[in-house]
């Protein structure tokens, strides 16, 4: 076993406050479409297909069926779904690689947020008997992380407005992205976190198409492979946790071998600012990384897509030769709950 | 093309949830006016307490009562609450440990303001007026400068054990059906039902979601398909549905719009319910201000062959 596995292909929509007038299978499709003309193959090529979405977002069970009929799951096809960011379903499918049941992977994902309000939505993943009931919203939790992280001397709030301000002038470069250039840094949404601080709500798909061997190099002229990818879990109760620090991602980076060597760039999914603060603590980044030149989720952050595309942003970096060695990061639940870490590499150039 | 639809979409659910002996514990403490953790295999005390270790996960069930006093550990100023929180004025939300604990418990800080509000300062438990065993019945936190509360040592065990909580979940949208179905929708309201046509496999699909399944491509062109059709399958209804307004048994089934190459599915009436069969030739009926078909009715027309719908069942 243990086969080498690789991003061949990588597409996004958009990332927009509102697309409206598209249901969710009229939003992904035309990233469907992108991502497999970058390879050539067509949906009866692909050996398994496995995505990621919320229900919650769309307010409505079962929201991923619908999507399928973008796929042409029609002869039936070898299909499956994460209740996730992009990025578990990622991993799902290499897992499915590494087994030889197939060859090569189709992985999407999408969210909506347009419909509702998201700090409400994603208070409904806490837990249900002592802290949903009080309704705190996802600003408020990753609020009391930042407010944690200036105590302990970690940053202060012109730090954090930096971390803003660089990533949405990166995000200039980034045709996708919902928020690019100067951003005025705004009130507080819940202090000490101001609007500048959180990444914006939006819509948005993204997907990738994974190649195993010889497979990888026929679909891709530098695939970027995945020399190592894990993903590790906190404790669910934030008051257990020690919020200044990210004990899973430190461990998944580990056993995803980051530490091995250095990497050059890093896609990191901090949703606020303070997150980026934490995480580049965490997994050792200094100046020589180039970090987010995406401009990472502040700059766009469709939720369960933000985190695929870090895996993809990574991986185009090195298709493109931009990188020889990427770093990149999802996380899933409030204040970095659950966290993945992918090790891209290209072939020696 | 007109502009796309959208509807207010309310999904609200009271959750009913059993607690397990340590929740049940905790949350009736909470009632009456006992806060209760739970110590692990390596003697920490954590509030709330859980049911597993989370370093080895063993069972554990060691009550302990803390202190309704604490210390807060980090906090976040509020100044807009949202629906469903603790207050309705501004608030700070606030991780406490209560003397005795080794973990912070969330909760909402009742404050003047900001200014009033530091990391390490002295907290205790306000009552709800009304408590029913939910960590509701911690209505907040509010600043307290005396002494410690020594905790009277309660065993956890009480004699009218709450064992279960309703948690009500409401979220609101605004749900918007996308391009493919605000056109069929509009269609509908001027009493045409209308598909949409791959532009590779030609087949027409009805209600249109914008994409061939098969083909996995957008469908664009309409294709104006109706209004008579036939049953391709059906199915009789004998229990009568909670806020429904028809009587049982009636047929629901599968109808074959002509010109579609899926069937849709609508109530058969006008008919006896023992009499409804396949291949019968059905046509839409509207009433007065609605948007969509009420039913579909015989058109009297002879039954269907079944060539020409056995690629449709
Ligand atoms: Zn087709």
């Amino acid at each position: 076993m243990n086969r080498e596995i690789a991003v061949v292909a990588f597409a996004q929509t958009d990332h927009r406050r509102t697309s409206d007038e598209l249901s969710e299978v009229e939003m992904l499709m035309p990233v469907l479409h992108r991502v497999l003309e970058q390879t050539g193959l067509k949906t009866s090529d692909i050996g398994f297909t496995c995505s990621g979405s919320s229900d919650y977002l769309a307010g409505r069970a079962f929201s991923f069926t619908l999507a399928l009929d973008g796929v042409g799951a029609w002869p039936p096809i070898s299909e499956s779904h994460v209740e996730m960011d992009g990025a578990w379903a990622l991993y799902e499918a290499w897992v499915k690689l590494q087994t030889g049941d197939a060859d090569t992977a189709l992985v999407y994902a999408y969210g909506k947020s347009s419909p509702g309000s998201v700090r409400d939505v994603l208070t409904r993943q806490l837990d249900p008997y002592y802290v949903a009931p009080l309704w705190p919203d996802s600003v408020a939790l990753a609020a009391l992380q930042a407010q944690a992280l200036i105590d302990a001397g970690g940053t202060d709030e012109p730090a954090l407005a930096a971390v803003g301000a660089r990533s949405r002038a990166d995000a200039v470069a980034n045709s996708h992205a919902q928020l690019r250039g100067s951003v005025p840094q705004g009130e507080y949404l819940v202090r000490p976190l101001r609007t500048g601080d959180c990444s914006p709500v939006g819509d948005g798909a993204a997907a990738v198409v994974l190649a195993a061997g010889e497979r990888a190099r026929d679909l891709c002229e530098r695939p970027a492979w995945i020399r190592g990818i894990d993903h590790r879990i906190e404790a669910h109760g934030i008051g257990v946790r020690e919020l200044t620090d990210s004990p899973s991602t430190r461990l998944a980076a580990e056993q995803a071998g980051a530490f091995e060597r250095p990497v050059d760039t890093a896609e990191l999914h901090a949703s606020f600012t303070s997150q980026e603060v934490i995480l580049r603590e965490v997994l050792g980044l200094d100046d020589r990384v180039r970090v987010n030149p995406s401009g990472g989720a502040l700059a766009a952050n469709p939720v369960m897509a933000a985190g695929l595309i870090r895996i993809g942003e990574a991986a185009a970096r090195i298709h493109r030769g931009e990188s020889d060695r990427a770093l990149a990061h999802a996380t899933s639940g409030p204040c970095l709950q659950q966290n993945l870490v992918a090790v891209l590499e290209g072939d020696p150039r | 093309m007109s502009a796309t639809l959208k509807a207010p979409l309310t999904v609200e659910f009271p959750f009913t949830r059993s607690l397990g002996p340590v929740q049940s514990a905790f949350l009736t403490g909470l009632r009456e006016r006992v806060v209760l953790g739970v110590r692990t295999g390596d003697g920490r005390v954590l509030v709330p307490p859980v049911e597993y270790d989370p370093v080895t996960a063993e069972e554990i069930r060691d009550l302990v009562e803390v202190a309704p006093t604490g210390t807060v550990t980090t906090w976040a100023w509020n100044h807009e609450p949202r629906r469903g929180q603790p207050l309705d004025t501004p608030f700070a939300w606030a991780l406490v440990r209560l003397d005795g604990a080794d973990t912070a418990l969330l909760h909402a800080l009742d404050a003047p303001g900001p200014d009033a509000v530091r990391t390490g300062m002295r907290v205790r438990v306000r009552w709800a007026e009304e408590r029913s065993g939910a960590i509701t019945d911690i209505a907040c936190f509010e600043a307290y400068d005396g002494d410690p509360v020594e905790p009277a040592g309660h065993s956890g065990e009480f004699a009218d054990p709450v064992t279960g909580i309703v948690a009500p979940a409401r979220l609101d949208y605004t749900y918007s059906p996308g391009r493919a179905q605000t056109g069929y929708i509009n269609a509908l309201a001027e009493r045409r039902n209308v598909g949409e046509r791959c532009p590779s496999c030609r087949k027409v699909y009805v209600p249109p979601r914008g994409a061939c399944p098969t083909c996995g491509v957008a469908t664009a062109e309409q294709v104006e398909v109706g209004p008579g059709g036939t049953v391709t399958t059906f199915c009789i209804v004998n229990i009568k549905a909670k806020n429904l307004d028809i009587e049982v048994p009636y047929v629901y089934a599968h109808i074959a719009l002509d010109g579609a190459d899926l069937a849709l599915h609508g109530r058969i009436a006008g008919i006896p319910y023992d009499q409804v069969r396949i291949g019968l030739r059905v046509e839409p009926v509207w009433t007065e201000g609605a948007r969509y078909p009420d039913h579909y009715r015989p058109t009297g027309e002879p039954d269907a062959e079944y060539d020409t719908f056995k690629e449709l069942l």
